[in-house]
């Protein structure tokens, strides 16, 4: 393991796993589905205003509760808005927590776990003892709690959100961090007079990356459901923002009338959460399980 | 004797570290409190109050010391079992708790029924063909339940089930003319109506908790599934079992006599803590079915603000959390031979 940190050529070996990982989870329908859905949720988010057909937010109180067809493919809402168009921006705003809370929960996790496994002693038990306490809430909870404190909107639930998904990745991190903390690398750049913080940013941080990157997209499927439910109790984005979470709940007064104010954002949440639990499972099974299950 | 000093030196260790772990639990709810927006004294002495009554009360609440000294204050308050007042109520936040936490509990162990009821032989199942297109068919099955939006399903399934087809009690604990029928002993409605003999309350309580708490029970299943495949493959790949095959017992016999039995241990603390994460979808899953319990209790006061109320609920589900952990570090303790 050490060597292979070594070689130069550790980056295209990387690349080549990468490309095996690919042709192993394209091998795997349910897995090429999740990688599907993904593709196109980007690409919608990233279109949005080619692929919209009409405007997420005009209001136009002549043509209310239409149901799909008639000029609107999933018809339209209480409001008159074109509920395919604002189901295409809400992409956007998917994307955007995904990408928020991944940015944020990444490097705290890696810093966290990697300083408390690498310096270890009280370091470790004062971080370690932090974690388990904010593992001890289930995540939506915690996050409920937090935008009760911060305000209900939209970014103060991705903040919400990033601060009660950390634990986990801090926890992975450490584990890593652990395996190769007496490697012979370390030492060397120990002997060299590389400070602690050093040797964390420069060469631990850079071998917890792959596994934390794929336990990132495992945790995503959650991040998802937690942002459409503080969406759905009107903690999350607020209207007239098209948030899929935040269109079921105030469709919610019409359901039994026109069911597709409910029924189309549930579907592309569904779709979008299924299509990351997919992938994390095939991730899962791609790479060694035993690996993955450790903490 | 060492083994007995061992297990106590074990216990006390764990001891420190849960109240260790209790101790950043009330920290953390305490400054979530603080930083909320709502003010406090607004709140108890209302918009009109002059400044010499705001100042009182502002000094009453401690909140002129310093920031440890008032968290030294709140930590004294919980360990006594004083958690403030509810501002709707007027009465203690604690007791309101108490008061829809049976409502809650009955939903999240019929829940947690089903979901093991459901997960268990799905994990076998799957874990016996894999690769195979059963196990491929469990997987897709229990990864749907797990990437439902639960809150979306429930209404989903409220006008199916409900205003579509009529074959379940819509949202409540049970039907309208019901209510108050039936004396509260317990807070458990089952239990009441069957002890006051009241067998319409009980098939309507049945009836209205059967959706709900199968929705929950679906969603929990995804977890103890993939957990029990993944124990049941552990088991399968040993060589025990091909002994016991040549030893002329049947797939049947190996599998659920020798593997399944194995396993039990690891399923009973995977099921403890499922249990805790069934609390989250309560939340939800109380909004939309208007159920009067915990979840419901706590979204409502999160809308109105009121502080005391929404950190208590918080704190008690982390010391839920914290206990269900323990419970099952236990039980694994107590029925794994491998740790005696």
């Amino acid at each position: 393991m050490t060597d292979a940190a070594y070689s130069p050529a550790r980056l295209p070996g990387w690349l080549s796993a990468l490309r095996n990982i690919f042709a192993y989870l394209l091998r795997s329908p349910t897995s090429a589905f999740g990688l599907a859905v993904i593709a196109i949720l980007v690409l919608t988010a990233i279109l949005a205003p080619w692929i919209a057909t009409h405007d997420p937010f005009t209001q136009n109180l002549d043509n209310v509760l239409q149901p799909p067809g008639n000029g609107h493919l999933f018809g339209t809402d209480e409001l008159g808005r074109d509920i395919f168009s604002r189901l295409v921006y809400g992409a956007r705003i998917t994307l955007r927590i995904i990408f928020l809370v991944s940015v944020v929960v990444g490097p705290i996790g890696l810093i966290v776990g990697a300083t408390a496994g690498y310096v270890g002693g009280w370091m470790d038990a004062v971080l370690m003892r932090v974690t388990d306490i904010f593992l001890a809430f289930p995540s939506l909870i915690l996050s409920l709690a937090f935008v009760a404190a911060l305000g209900p909107s939209l970014n103060n639930a991705i903040i919400a959100i990033a601060l009660t998904s950390w634990p986990p990745i801090a926890r992975l991190a450490r584990a890593e961090t652990m395996t190769f903390r007496k490697a012979d690398y370390i030492a060397a750049a120990r002997l060299q007079g590389a400070s602690p913080m050093r040797i964390i940013l420069k060469s631990i941080i850079p071998m917890c990356l792959p596994s934390v990157a794929i336990r990132l997209t495992l945790n995503m499927a959650t991040v998802i459901l937690t942002a459409a439910g503080l969406g759905f109790l009107g903690l999350g984005a607020q209207p007239p923002e098209p948030e899929w979470g935040a269109m079921i709940a105030t469709g919610r007064r019409y359901m039994i009338d026109s069911w597709w104010l409910v029924a189309c954002p549930g579907v592309a949440i569904l779709c979008v959460s299924l299509a990351f639990n997919l992938l994390g499972d095939g991730l899962r099974d791609a790479l060694d399980p035993k690996q993955m299950n450790r903490r | 004797m060492s083994k007995g000093r061992r297990r106590f030196r074990r216990a006390a260790g764990q001891a420190v570290s849960v109240a260790v772990t209790l101790l950043g639990l009330l920290m953390l709810t305490f400054f979530i409190g603080r930083m909320m927006p709502a003010d406090p004294v607004r709140a108890i002495v209302g918009e009109d109050a002059t400044p010499e009554t705001y100042d009182m009360v502002y000094s009453q609440l401690g909140l002129d010391r310093p920031l440890w000294a008032q968290f030294l204050r709140y930590m004294g308050d919980v360990l006594t079992g004083n958690f403030g007042q509810s501002i709707r109520t007027g009465q203690p936040v604690i007791q309101d708790i108490l008061h829809v936490m049976p409502a809650t509990i009955e939903l999240a162990t019929f829940a947690i029924v089903i979901g093991a009821g459901l997960g268990v032989p799905l994990g076998v199942l799957a874990a016996v063909n894999k690769d195979r297109w059963i196990d491929h068919a469990v997987r897709v099955f229990s990864l749907f339940g797990h990437s439902m939006p639960i809150f979306w399903t429930g209404m989903i399934a409220l006008l199916i089930f409900y205003a579509g087809l009529g074959w379940v009690g819509g949202s409540g604990r049970m039907d309208y003319f019901y209510i108050g029928m039936v004396p509260s002993r317990t807070g458990f409605l089952l239990i009441d109506s069957l002890l006051a003999g009241e067998w319409r309350v009980f098939f309507s309580a049945i009836n209205h908790l059967i959706l709900p708490a199968t929705l929950l029970g679906y969603s929990a299943s995804a977890y103890i599934t993939r957990m029990t495949r993944s124990f049941m493959l552990d088991q399968l790949n040993q060589e025990y079992m091909t002994t016991a095959r040549v030893k002329g017992l049947s797939r049947g016999q190996t599998i659920w006599r020798h593997a399944f039995s194995n396993i039990r241990v690891q399923l009973v603390t995977i099921v403890a803590l499922s249990y805790g994460a069934l609390l989250e979808g309560a939340v939800l899953i109380e909004t939309v079915f208007a159920w009067p319990g915990f979840g419901q209790y706590l979204t409502n006061n999160l809308v109105i603000g009121d502080m005391n109320a929404v950190m208590t609920c918080v704190l008690i589900v982390g010391v839920i959390f914290i206990a269900l952990n323990l419970l099952s570090d236990i039980l694994y303790r107590l029925f794994d031979p491998r740790t005696k």
